[in-house]
């Protein structure tokens, strides 16, 4: 089916002038005795501080969380005592970075707001996670959950094992991946998993839900990350490095009539996001895709463009993605070694990309980081993730 | 293949009995569509009236055409099975018993694609078919099974969770002195029950198929009394804990309608039996059913209510009788919210006419009391609440349905 809108214009506006500055991670815990609220208000605090603004300095709030109910966003800036004139609640799980960037690049570049904070963040208590999935959509409720319980981790699997089939994949390709990154959390000081991991052990991992087995699992924990979106000159008068967002893609619901999930929505709009980049694949030197399952991340190497569809095994074969080898990957360890914090596990790939491209990484520091591309995906409402995005960065020269 | 089934042993009276856990029951609203399919045994998901979209997960808007008129229609459960994953490792404490729980994609040949558990016979690849199951907590479920039967299939873990079998399960008929008492426990026989209680009021007065009822094999004819609640109680004192399935086949059936029916006597002595021994009966043996949901191969699985279809509609000829059984239909709704939480089903089983003396003047079609117990066991198997068995009984489930003023008005007639 062709769903392309036969009205889209074919130019869009770049964001010129606009980036985004002071990424902000509060450190990742298993478990949480304190609300999403005190999360994210951690978060807030410190993306202030780090730009010397009072919280009414703020004119813009975009907020992403799956624990913070009964509240969305506008209670949130009573709570915070915030008075902002632009306001965004973006709950997309694992695309909530690039889509919270994306909207309020334009929301500055046309003057509605000046200053916006986004910030994600997820408490995660005792048993939290079970209601979470219970509850997670309306689909899932109906015609997921009730069939094992298995959450996210049986939808992919199910994925997974289709793209096994198909593909030729084997778990010692997704177990590459896996092993990468952790490599590359090892020097990531807020990654939940500190031991290295070897191919031997992911191999002999337990099973969760077959072909799913431990390691290709994250780690449901609590945490939050921020960034500022402002203008390039107002960064410069807080003393802010900025990164700048030389294109963004955003689909959801792609390719419906896939029987099972082989891509995602980036593989409609791949060509839209280099071109307006100005770049191609080759010219990027890191890549953050959103990882929960290293079948997914393999699926983003296919439809952004640096393989093709069927390729990912071959791919990942052929690279190491770690940060100081070829095509570094997921750099600070992903949400697979750092931890899922909910929907700051969207941000996860977003504050490291602008920390590498600012030379301000926590862990390790890329030899080479002018561009990079984030790419996120999320919200498994049935049967498949439904939004998937990407924004291609490069340093502010 | 599926292994078959072995006989549970004794149970050690010393042991805790394994309480009942149930799975995931939130649905919406629409869904229940899919719940409503589920109860009589039919595999049914919305149709788009207007594009003719088969939609599935259960929406308010067809995905093709946003129309919003999309009732359920019986399709083709025939499909494929395009993947599937064993999950070992689940949030809900139900399936953390029973892991590893298989579960996998199915493609219908009607179009959309289904998360479905499945039989152990399936094979990703192969052709299954789809059937609309009611779990534990008596919700409905998609459950794949493979394409053709396969030997045994019945024991099949997940299939038998979901359904209330009478392999090795031991059954309370509660009155044996009726034909179709009779004809239920050499059903019950034949389809594997362990042990058959069989109900007899006033034991020391002799009745008619008495002798080929004792000569059943697992058949132990027990005293029991409906309208004496002692009598109710002190049976399931004895075997209450030893029964899984319970089976009413108390019957009382007078014709007449209300005005002309010179006193309430008659009436009271059909509410005596068939209402308030309901309820007995219902006190005695549902909280000890309720807390044996999970108690091995032989748990506690139904409560099985033998209706007359005039619960649902009021036949006039047989005014008082229709209203009576009427009572017991909205008891047994009760019921079955109240045996829920222990995964026990309850089955209301509703006929037309039986052929029995006290329809003797009634003319055909009606049901032969081999017909409604080789009914009830289909039902038990299938695992399903609601059974019309006969052509009276489906004759007016369907005008029900189309019309109930217009079957008010022409059962009057």
């Amino acid at each position: 089916m062709d769903r392309s809108s036969p009205q889209r214009s074919s130019v869009r506006q770049s964001y010129d002038g606009i980036v985004a500055c002071l990424p902000v991670t509060i450190p990742y815990r298993r478990y949480s005795v304190n609300g999403a609220q005190w999360w994210i208000g951690r978060a807030l605090h410190d993306l202030l501080k780090g730009a010397g603004l009072r919280p009414q300095d703020i004119d813009g709030l975009s907020i992403s969380s799956f624990t913070m109910a009964p509240d969305t966003a506008i209670g949130l800036t009573q709570h915070f005592g915030l008075s902002p004139r632009w306001l965004d609640n973006v709950p997309l799980g694992g695309a909530s970075a690039v889509v919270a960037l994306r909207r309020a690049a334009r929301a500055v570049q046309a003057g509605d707001a000046d200053l916006v904070a986004c910030v994600a963040g997820d408490t995660n208590h005792v048993d939290s996670f079970r209601k979470t999935l219970a509850h997670f959509s309306r689909f899932a409720q109906d015609a997921v959950y009730p069939y094992g319980a298995g959450g996210a981790n049986a939808s992919f699997a199910l994925i997974a094992k289709n793209y096994m089939n198909r593909f030729g994949a084997r778990r010692e390709d997704f177990g590459k991946l896996c092993v990468a990154q952790r490599d590359n959390a090892l020097h990531y000081p807020h990654a939940l998993m500190k031991q290295p991991l070897t191919m031997d052990a992911y191999m002999a991992a337990r099973p969760i839900a077959d072909p799913i087995h431990l390691y290709d699992c994250v780690m449901p924990c609590a945490g939050a990350e921020a960034f500022l979106v402002c203008r390039e000159d107002t960064a410069r008068a807080l003393g802010a490095t900025g990164v700048r967002v030389l294109a963004t893609i955003e689909r959801h619901n792609a390719f419906p009539d896939d029987p099972v999930q082989i891509r995602g929505g980036w593989a409609m709009d791949i060509d839209e996001l280099w071109a307006m980049a100005g770049v191609t694949p080759d010219d990027v030197d890191f890549v953050e895709t959103y990882d929960d399952y290293p079948v997914i991340s393999m699926m983003q190497f296919e439809d952004l463009g640096f393989c093709r569809k069927g390729e990912g095994p071959d791919f990942v074969r052929a690279h190491s993605f770690t940060n100081d080898g070829d095509f570094p990957h997921n750099t600070s360890g992903g949400q697979l070694s750092v931890g899922q914090a909910g929907a700051a596990g969207g941000y996860l790939g977003m504050v490291e990309a602008m920390r590498q491209l600012t030379g301000t990484a926590l862990g390790n520091p890329l030899a080479k980081a002018d561009i990079g591309l984030v790419s996120g995906f999320g919200m498994i409402n049935y049967d498949r993730g439904l939004s998937s995005c990407a924004a291609v960065l490069s340093r502010a020269s | 293949m599926t292994t078959p089934l072995s006989r549970p042993h004794r149970k050690d009276p010393l042991a805790r009995t394994h309480l009942s856990l149930l799975p995931p029951a939130a649905r919406s609203r629409s869904a229940h569509g899919l719940t409503a399919a589920a109860a009589e045994g039919r595999f049914a998901l919305q149709v788009c009236s207007d594009c003719a979209a088969v939609v599935y997960p259960p929406r308010e808007a067809c995905p093709s055409c946003l129309s919003a008129r999309l009732p359920f229609q019986n399709v083709d459960p025939h499909g494929t099975l395009v993947t599937e994953t064993t999950v070992r490792i689940s949030s809900e404490p139900y399936f953390r018993e029973r892991t590893p729980w298989r579960i996998g994609l199915v493609k219908l040949n009607a179009g959309p694609m289904v998360v479905s558990h499945l039989h152990g016979d399936t094979r990703e690849g192969a052709a299954v078919r789809l059937s609309l199951m009611l779990d534990r907590s008596g919700a409905a479920v998609m459950l794949a099974l493979p394409e053709k039967d396969t030997p045994d299939m019945a024991d099949d873990p997940i299939l038998r969770e979901m359904t209330c079998d009478p392999k090795f399960r031991r059954i309370l008929i509660t009155d044996g002195r009726t034909p179709v008492g009779q004809a239920m426990a050499k059903a019950f026989a034949e389809a594997g029950a362990s042990t058959i209680f069989v109900g007899i009021a006033d034991p020391w007065k002799p009745f008619a198929g008495e002798a080929a009822l004792t000569a059943i094999e697992h058949v132990e004819l027990v005293p029991l009394d409906l309208t004496d609640t002692d009598s109710v109680d002190k049976l399931a004192a004895q075997n209450g804990a030893r029964i899984d399935i319970v089976v009413n086949t108390a019957e009382h059936i007078r014709p007449g309608g209300v005005i002309g029916g010179h006193g309430i006597a008659v009436a009271r002595e059909a509410m005596e039996l068939r209402y308030l021994g309901l309820m007995r009966l219902t006190q005695a043996f549902g909280p000890v059913l309720r807390m044996r949901g999970a108690d091995g191969v032989n748990s506690s699985a139904a409560f099985v209510n033998l209706l007359s279809v005039h619960a649902l509609a009021s036949w006039p000829a047989y005014g008082a009788y229709s209203a009576a059984e009427a009572a017991c239909l909205s008891m047994a709704h009760s019921l079955r919210a109240e045996l829920r939480p222990g995964g026990v089903k309850v089955l209301n089983v509703f006929s037309g006419p039986l052929d029995t003396e006290w329809f003797q003047t009634v003319p055909p079609p009606k049901v032969a009391p081999t017909v409604l117990a080789k009914a009830v066991i289909g039902a038990l198997r299938q695992g399903i609440e609601d059974v019309y068995v006969g052509d009276v009984a489906q004759d007016i489930r369907a005008r029900l349905e189309v019309n109930p003023k217009a079957l008010e008005r022409e059962l009057g007639e």
